[in-house]
Parts: C-alpha cells; structure tokens; sequence
C-alpha cells in the first residue's frame, strides 16, 4: 500500500522533543516490564548527554566515606555497605522493614570514561555520579577547508 | 493499611490518604522500621530526596502523617538512558496510642533518612507499684 503520509509522520515527531521524549519513556516501560520482580539494589537511574552520563542511585543513610568507587575502561562498579544501630538492651522492633547489609553494582557503559574526571555526591540519601566520556569519544566537529 | 510487599522497590502509595492531590506526580510509601525504647518510640523512614526543609510531620487526633516532597531531577542536555525508580513524594500515617506524650515529638532528617522519636507519657511508663502490707 503506498501511503505517502507515513514517512513525514516519522519525521514530524522528532520536531517534537516532548513527543520523542513521551515514546522512548514508553519504550522503556514495556522493555522493563519484567524485571519488576527481581531488582537489584540499589535501583539507579542513567541519564545520558553529549559529554557525560550521570547515574543517580537512592541510598539512604549510608556512610558515603565508606563507598568504594571504581572505573575501569567502560565499566563502573560501586560498593557500599548499609550498617544499622542493633537494638539496645530492653529495645524492641514494633516494625521492620528496612534492611541493612552490604551491596554492590556493576554497570557498563557504551563508552570509555574518563576516570580522572569522574565525579561523586552523596546528598540527601541520593548518590550522583558524573561519568565523563573520554576525549576521545566525544563529538567532534570537522571542518572543512576550502581550496 | 495493606502491608508492604517484601521487596526492595519503592512501593506506590495505595491511594492518597483519603484526599485528593492537586500536584501532579507520583507518591510512594516509604519503608520504616519502630523501634521501642524504654522511654520513647522511634520511628525511621527511608526517603531518599527529601531534606529538613521538604518533610512534614503533623499529628492530627492520634494520627500521624509523615509527608516528604521530592522534586524531580532533571539534569540539563540529558536524556533518560535507563530507569529503575520513580520519584516522586512520600506519605505514610501512623495511629499512635495515647500512651505517647504528644508534646514530646522531635523529628531530625539525615542522609535521606527521617527520625521521629516519640517520648511516651509519664503513665505509660512501667511503673514499681509497692505493696504496703495491710
């Protein structure tokens, strides 16, 4: 069937940053539907940019002196350990759902990272790590020179 | 209440404490431990984004709310490469037993972790009753 329309269509919706946004967030919803029963700690979230990535994880009350962040060539591991006060004597636990102990993640990414340059911040309970690509995988921009 | 799945996910509030919202987003309940002391209760809830300034507590009747707004991260030139939470604000109410002081409420939040220590009240303390012989 010829339908001239549909490749303009295409087209049309990478002019619209907010609708691209809205496909991939859709995207990424159905592809990560399965793991929903079994996920790692702690949950990160990667955002991507021209010359770095930043990951943000949620780790409340961690010592952030006691997290051990290492870099090698495309890959980032980061690990920690969750300490909780034992219980006194004469104190009970009414509820707990909270858990402690020892984690660890290992990540990928689609580039080298410049270790040198990667950043750390740990506020608020939120881990922040600013992976710079390095030179070498950043964009560069040709020019070409006229005869 | 409905009690919190075992896992480690963030879990979606069931639905806002019998109120709508007007702010648009997400709310979750955040995950605590209780802890008794001799002569407090301790509570601890896990909500990572929220500082002193963002976490409300207040104590209406015997009910205690614990609220928390998050505001969404957006990093400038980024785009979202891959999702495991959402964020969004926190909620969670606790009915609380006469046997807390209820002017003896302090709440301190560190590292994304709130604190509220509830003093118990004078009566509800074990007291050594003497017997006097007749």
């Amino acid at each position: 069937m010829f339908v001239p329309g549909m490749w303009r269509i295409g087209n049309a919706l990478g002019s619209f940053p907010d609708i691209r946004r809205l496909q991939q967030d859709m995207n990424r919803l159905f592809a990560e539907m399965p793991r929903a029963g079994g996920q790692e700690y702690p949950a990160i979230n990667v955002w991507g940019g021209e010359h770095d990535f930043v990951l943000t994880a949620e780790l409340p009350g961690i010592d952030p002196s006691r997290l051990d962040i290492s870099v090698i060539g495309d890959t980032l591991t980061f690990k920690g350990s969750r300490d909780f006060e034992a219980l006194q004597e004469g104190e009970t636990y009414h509820r707990q759902e909270r858990s402690g102990g020892r984690f660890s993640r290992t990540l990928q990414l689609p580039f080298q990272i410049d270790a040198e340059k990667v950043t750390a911040k740990y506020e608020k309970g939120i881990l922040k790590l600013t992976l710079p690509k390095t030179a070498i995988e950043k964009p560069r921009k040709i020019t070409i020179k006229a005869e | 209440m409905e009690p919190i799945k075992s896992d480690i996910e963030k879990q979606p509030a069931p639905s806002p404490i019998a109120t709508e919202r007007t702010k648009p987003g997400k709310v979750f309940v955040p995950i605590v431990d209780i802890r008794e002391t001799k002569d407090s209760m301790v509570l601890i809830a896990d909500m990572p984004g929220v500082d002193e300034r963002s976490v409300d507590i207040t104590l209406e009747k015997n009910i205690l709310t614990i609220t928390g707004s998050v505001k969404p991260q957006v990093f400038e030139n980024h785009t979202m490469a891959h999702a495991e939470y959402d964020i969004g604000d926190y909620e969670r109410a606790f009915t609380i037993s006469d046997e807390v002081d209820r002017d003896g409420i302090a709440a301190k939040v560190s590292n994304g972790v709130l604190r509220v220590t509830l003093r118990k009240a004078e009566k509800a303390k074990a007291r050594k009753i003497a017997i006097t012989a007749a």
